[in-house]
């Protein structure tokens, strides 16, 4: 099962090594990491999605919360949350094509940057689910070049405030 | 730990009272911040980029040990403090200096002994260029470490390294590394009071949950066929009275792990002694019929546990321990109990009854008596079992003990009966063979109204024997016990095992070890008849210097009993010798 780990970390050199060694020497995969600051600037926040049963999850969040310089641990498995996927994909569109190609983008709320003769270059966020419906659709045009974030992500308002 | 404010005598900077303003460079506030740390012995080997700070310890108030090698030193600071119970030092300078504690540093790491390497850097502006000695040492020893940093700005340095000794001390015991470049260790910073710690990630529980302790003694006063599984945790949490006063409180058979031996008195009836592979029958059985386990600092280590899937198969499991990630790691548990052990058995002895459980007891002095460790008392040869027991018996079990790794540490560990806590010092989780002289070494200097031996093997003893020179430069009268085969014991026993007998690449050619001993300044004594035995354990407990005795042993006796790789603990070979041999 695929889980969502976010984690606050302190802001300090290693500490991405630290993290990203210990998922490697314990056999723990990875499906995206992606690490960012937040409202203070001490802390950064990882947001680490992982996949594993239960038992393996147990361990990443103890593992984790082990590591000296990180500062909190959580699964939000099972909460309501919003999760993200930032992309850039350019796909190659030859004029003709152009109006069909544009009324797929807007259909998926995706946003055109960057415009050539032969490409163009589309800005998309969302669920994964949806970035990768989009690549699928995508495909027969020809992809040129894909860069995701991988999942940020955070937990609805309503829990936050209670 | 308590802090001493102390100065060091003839330094060039002035160093005036606590809370004052002055002026220091990096280095200073290094040794001085150790001996506010209460550092009275470190150990160390010089280097280019470490030089600020030898300037700065030559007339420290500190004893100071020198290695004939960084790997010597950092097991002599672990074993220093496994004996002790205070954090260990060592200084080491950069690249080649600070890989070779990687070894030391992992030993520590895998059986969890407070430790603090301090390691010379090059200057902050050449890191990255591939400087003269440049080992990206905080990236290589970040695996083996609790905690790793590199220091840039000398203003930090007193911080950090209080940081330092904290980490390593508490929580889960273990190694910490501060990196120092060269320029940040001649930097001058003025300095004020106690720099505070920054540690927003580091928290450590202590005190169990409530409930959870009540939960874990209603499931012991209910349990016919209790066991407990203690660990090394007991021992690094000085929880030996607690454990003792929760056996006979509530009357429960105490099994150790090799790293929990001592913690308990092998001499009490309790005593079910070590578990595991080359652990006693009794205990293993005692393990595997139990109704309730009580794990204590222990992390069920596949040495202990075999085959995982069918350990302790009956058993309810409680476990304790001060580390949350040790907790349901390899075996599912039912009541965890996070905290110290010994504040947490102190709770549980208030809420146990003492039961009775006869017909529990009696099934284990049956166990025992047809399952003793054994071997042939008849032999022609020197049994290296008779030679431990030998030395058990001459020191009517009050030595410290530090071994290498392999058949040696596990006769040390079946046949030396240990009666306290940090009294028995090995390279559990690592199996770091060259240890035992080292951490000889260490612990002698730690504990010197002791007699320290080191049970050691041939190979083992190869690997780092070089350090007999520091015994003798710092006249330390350790002893160093080679149950000599001519093999790397344990292996040449896989070997006839397992691989049809073929001894590949399992054995060397060994020097004479007296004369080796005799070369750097100890005394040497060869042993080559079994009659002899006692006497040279006798000459060698009475001399004064660095004892090596050569003991040619048997070549080809094998431990028993054995659990193979990936069987049950109760599934041993070598049972039907051993009851040969009643």
């Amino acid at each position: 099962m695929k889980h969502i780990i976010s984690a606050l970390v302190e802001n300090k050199p290693g500490v991405l090594a630290h993290v990203a060694g210990m998922f490697a020497a314990r056999a723990f995969n990875i499906d995206s990491l992606v690490v960012g600051r937040t409202e203070d600037p001490q802390l950064s926040r990882m947001t680490i999605v992982v996949i594993g049963d239960d038992r393996v999850l147990e361990q990443v969040r103890k593992q984790l919360a082990k590591i000296v310089p990180v500062v909190k641990v959580q699964d939000f498995v099972g909460q309501p949350v919003v999760a993200r996927d930032l992309m850039l994909i350019a796909i190659s569109v030859p004029p003709e094509k152009r109006p069909e190609i544009l009324s797929l983008i807007e259909m998926f709320r995706g946003k055109v940057v960057d415009i050539s003769q032969k490409f163009v270059m589309v800005e998309i966020s969302g669920p994964e689910a949806k970035i990768e419906a989009f690549i699928n659709v995508c495909k027969p045009y020809g992809i040129k070049s894909v860069a995701r974030t991988g999942t940020i992500a955070m937990p609805r308002h309503a829990k936050i405030e209670a | 730990m308590k802090s001493k404010s102390r100065t060091s005598a003839g330094s060039a900077d002035q160093i005036t009272r606590r809370g004052e303003q002055a002026v220091k460079t990096g280095a200073q506030i290094v040794v001085d911040t150790l001996i506010e740390q209460g550092v009275e012995t470190m150990f160390g080997y010089t280097g280019g980029v470490v030089l600020p700070l030898f300037d700065r310890l030559y007339d420290a108030p500190i004893n100071f040990i020198v290695p004939r090698h960084e790997q010597g030193g950092c097991h002599m600071a672990d074993a220093y403090a496994r004996a002790s119970g205070k954090v260990g030092v060592m200084l080491a300078t950069s690249g080649p200096g600070a890989c070779n504690l990687v070894t030391g540093l992992a030993t520590a790491m895998m059986d969890s002994v407070p430790l603090v390497a301090l390691t010379g850097q090059v200057r902050t502006e050449l890191i990255g260029n591939d400087a003269f000695q440049e080992a990206d040492t905080t990236g290589i020893t970040r695996p083996v470490t609790k905690y790793n940093c590199i220091v840039k700005d000398v203003k930090d340095v007193a911080r950090i390294i209080r940081e330092a000794f904290y980490i390593a001390s508490t929580g889960r015991p273990g190694p910490v590394l501060v990196d120092l470049p060269v320029d940040v260790q001649v930097t001058k910073c003025s300095t004020g009071g106690p720099a505070e710690m920054k540690l927003p990630g580091y928290r450590v529980r202590t005190k169990g949950h409530a409930r959870q302790i009540s939960t874990a003694a209603e499931a012991i006063n209910k349990s016919k066929q209790p066991v407990l599984y203690v660990g090394g945790g007991v021992v690094s949490a000085n929880a030996s009275q607690e454990l003792r006063a929760l056996a006979e409180k509530a009357h429960l058979p105490v099994t150790m792990t090799l790293l929990g031996l001592g913690s308990y008195d092998q001499r009490r009836p309790e005593s079910l002694d070590m578990l595991g592979m080359h652990g006693a029958a009794y205990a293993n059985y005692a393990v595997q019929e139990c109704d309730l386990l009580i794990a204590v600092g222990a992390r069920f280590d596949d040495r202990v546990t075999g085959k995982v899937e069918t350990f302790a198969p009956n058993a309810k499991i409680i476990h304790i321990d001060i580390d949350p990630a040790s907790i349901s790691k390899n075996v599912s548990v039912d009541i965890p109990v996070v905290g110290d052990a010994k504040v947490i058995l102190g709770e549980l002895v208030k809420e146990v009854e003492y039961r009775e459980r006869k017909r529990w007891f009696n099934k284990i002095a049956e166990w025992k008596k047809k399952f003793a460790f054994r071997y042939d008392q008849d032999s022609s040869t020197i049994k290296p079992q008779f030679v431990v027991e030998e030395l058990c018996r001459q020191t009517k079990s009050g030595a410290i003990v530090t071994t290498g790794v392999g058949q040696n540490q596990m006769w040390a560990a079946q046949f030396y009966k240990f009666i306290r806590p940090r009294q028995f010092i090995s390279s559990g989780g690592l199996g770091t063979m060259g240890y035992g002289l080292p951490a000889a070494i260490g612990a002698q200097v730690a504990m010197p109204d002791v007699t320290v031996i080191d049970i050691d093997g041939d190979h083992s003893f190869n690997m780092t024997m070089t350090e007999l020179a520091t015994a003798v430069e710092h006249n330390l009268p350790i002893n160093v016990c080679i149950l000599n085969n001519g093999y790397m014991g344990m292996v040449r026993q896989w070997q006839e095992l397992f691989y049809n007998k073929r001894y590949s690449k399992s054995y060397l050619s060994n020097p004479d070890y007296a004369v080796i001993a005799r070369a750097l300044g100890a005394v040497g004594i060869t042993v080559d008849k079994k009659e002899e035995v006692p006497k040279a354990v006798k000459q060698m407990l009475a001399e004064k210097k660095p004892c090596v005795v050569d003991f040619r042993v048997e070549r080809e006796e094998n431990v028993w009993p054995m659990v193979p790789a990936g069987k049950s603990i109760d599934e041993m070979s070598g049972l039907d010798i051993l009851e040969r041999l009643i």
